[in-house]
């Protein structure tokens, strides 16, 4: 690991002031906040991140989960998973968020990782993680040895030619049918950004996650109001029963009128760049009775843009079975 | 070939970096306990405070006993409580947070040491498996372990054991596949899984 300088903010503007000194606040920023340290502190030891000054930001004020005038559930970005997952608010209201939370990492890494860490999560792509690799997100240019080489858990959903990198976040993918809203504190004051929005396709830039600017701080989540009588259910598929991350994974969010499905909410994880979320797939829902016709049909409005890999060409089928039996389940 | 007098600006900054790194490695060697902790010691660090931003000073409690460290940046709590503190009971595996034979208590909740920065645990408290029990004075999580033989090789113990500890105080069910998933994040290779799941709710059930 490369030496740096450390610090620990004291207030959100210090954090701030210090980060805007960055050059980027994407792949090789020299300025990096520490929260958990589950992602940034592996990846230092591997030395695909190398920052300079590492600014802990463990004793800022946001720990906080609170409910807003307007009926909104505001996270603080320094709340732990495990303290989230477990929160009876976020049980009652928002199942679907505690269930991805308890289908990611395990009890250990839940305490320490932290809601606006867990955001901005990093790929496990292997080519990725090992500097000795060409990779296009890690050194723009140098090409993607993923595309020919070793791809299975990688993505079919979102790619370029230039990267296929696969967003590993169980609680990203919840958030997102959840239609959450990232707070986002910079040097330019506050800006709001839906999370449909916060994370951006690799394209021809795959260094560039997010929206994120030098200086941007996360500092909350915000949850819409709970939709009354919403059933949800996060599935989630993977080579081991624990402890590993998602070959495909669905959050679904339904509402049903009678015998009628009257609002659908679909997203899926482990097969995309970005958490994905299919409005393709929710209009084939909308309005329609449940059945097992139905869910295939929205699973290929889902899948319809896919592009497989030789290795990872087994995720369409799985997918389609993921998202087929979370709505089985959700509208049982 | 390029020259380097030695009266050069350049070679006089090397000169004096070497000094300064010299005087840092020596501050940052020296390892102190708080009843240790005397003037001359903290004018060390005072100077190598001032000279060195790749080291900081932390306060930590360990065990119920307070230590000051000036750590390289770089440590990870794991290895300041094995490098620096000696306490060598809390293992290093994967050094990446996937196997959990680091897992030790902060502020009476379990992480992977390995994944965290010393310097980021100025005023905290840990808990390492030393300060759990000791031979004659086990605690009950301990004796399970022995009476269940809850470990082969035994490397995963020490992790095992302070995870199970953390377990009862968490918010699980009580079925075995409750327990199992509780205890996802400590990896045996041995594979003495059913014995671990013993052991643990033998001290669950009281």
């Amino acid at each position: 690991m490369q030496t740096f300088a450390f610090s620990r903010a004291n207030d959100v503007q210090q954090a701030i002031q210090a980060g805007a000194h960055a050059s980027t606040a994407q792949q090789g920023s020299e300025v990096r906040y520490v929260a958990g340290g589950t992602t940034l502190i592996d990846l230092m030891k591997l030395e695909v991140e190398r920052p300079n000054h590492v600014i802990d930001i463990n004793h800022l004020p946001l720990n906080q989960v609170e409910t807003t005038s307007d009926g909104r559930l505001k996270i603080g970005a320094l709340v732990r998973n495990a303290d989230l997952a477990t929160l009876p608010e976020v049980q009652r209201n928002y199942s679907v968020l505690s269930q991805a939370l308890l289908a990611g990492a395990s009890g250990q890494l839940r305490n320490m990782a932290t809601t606006g860490g867990n955001l901005l999560q990093r790929t496990r792509c292997v080519y990725f993680r090992d500097t000795h690799s060409p990779c296009n997100k890690r050194e723009p240019g140098s090409g993607c040895p993923a595309i020919d080489g070793y791809n299975r858990n990688l993505a079919i959903l979102g790619v370029s030619e230039h990267c296929i990198a696969t967003n590993p976040s169980d609680m990203n993918v919840a958030l997102t049918a959840l239609e959450a809203t990232i707070v986002i504190h910079g040097s330019k004051g506050e800006r709001q950004v839906p999370i449909n929005d916060f994370f951006l396709l690799p394209g021809d830039t795959p260094q560039r996650e997010t929206v994120m600017e030098p200086g941007d701080l996360i500092t909350h989540v915000l949850l819409p109001k709970p939709h009354q009588g919403a059933r949800s259910r996060y599935l989630k598929l993977r080579d081991r029963a624990s402890y590993e991350f998602a070959l495909a994974s669905a959050a679904v969010l339904v509402t049903l009128e009678g015998e009628n499905i009257s609002t659908a909410r679909v997203a899926m994880g482990g097969i995309a760049t970005r958490p994905w979320r299919s409005h393709e797939a929710e209009q084939v829902l909308t309005g329609q009775t449940p059945s097992q016709a139905l869910f295939d049909k929205a699973a290929h409005a889902l899948l319809a843009d896919a592009k497989p890999q030789h290795g990872n060409a087994f995720k369409q089928e799985l997918a389609r079975r993921c998202l087929v039996q979370a709505l089985t389940e959700v509208t049982a | 070939m390029p020259q380097h007098p030695d009266d050069s600006p350049e070679h006089a900054s090397r000169r004096s970096f070497l000094q300064m790194i010299g005087i840092t490695g020596m501050a940052s060697g020296v390892r102190w306990s708080s009843a240790q902790a005397g003037a001359a010691h903290d004018q060390a660090h005072q100077h190598a405070a001032r000279l060195d931003d790749t080291h900081t000073h932390v306060r930590i409690v360990v065990n119920g006993k307070p230590h000051e460290l000036n750590v390289d940046n770089r440590t990870s709590l794991l290895d300041a409580l094995r490098n620096e503190l000696h306490l060598t009971g809390t293992k290093k595996g994967c050094d990446h947070g996937q196997c959990g034979a680091c897992t030790v208590h902060v502020n009476g909740r379990r992480i992977n040491a390995c994944l965290s920065l010393a310097a980021m645990h100025d005023g905290d408290e840990v808990t390492t498996i030393e300060g759990l029990g000791q031979p004659g004075s086990l605690h009950p999580m301990q004796q399970a372990f022995v009476d269940h033989d809850g470990y082969q090789c035994g490397y995963c113990t020490p992790g095992q054991i302070m995870s199970a500890v953390a377990v009862l105080h968490e918010k699980w069910g009580d079925s075995d596949a409750d327990l199992r998933e509780a205890m996802s994040g400590n990896i045996c290779r041995c594979g003495a899984y059913q014995n671990i799941l013993a052991a643990l709710k033998q001290v669950r059930r009281g």
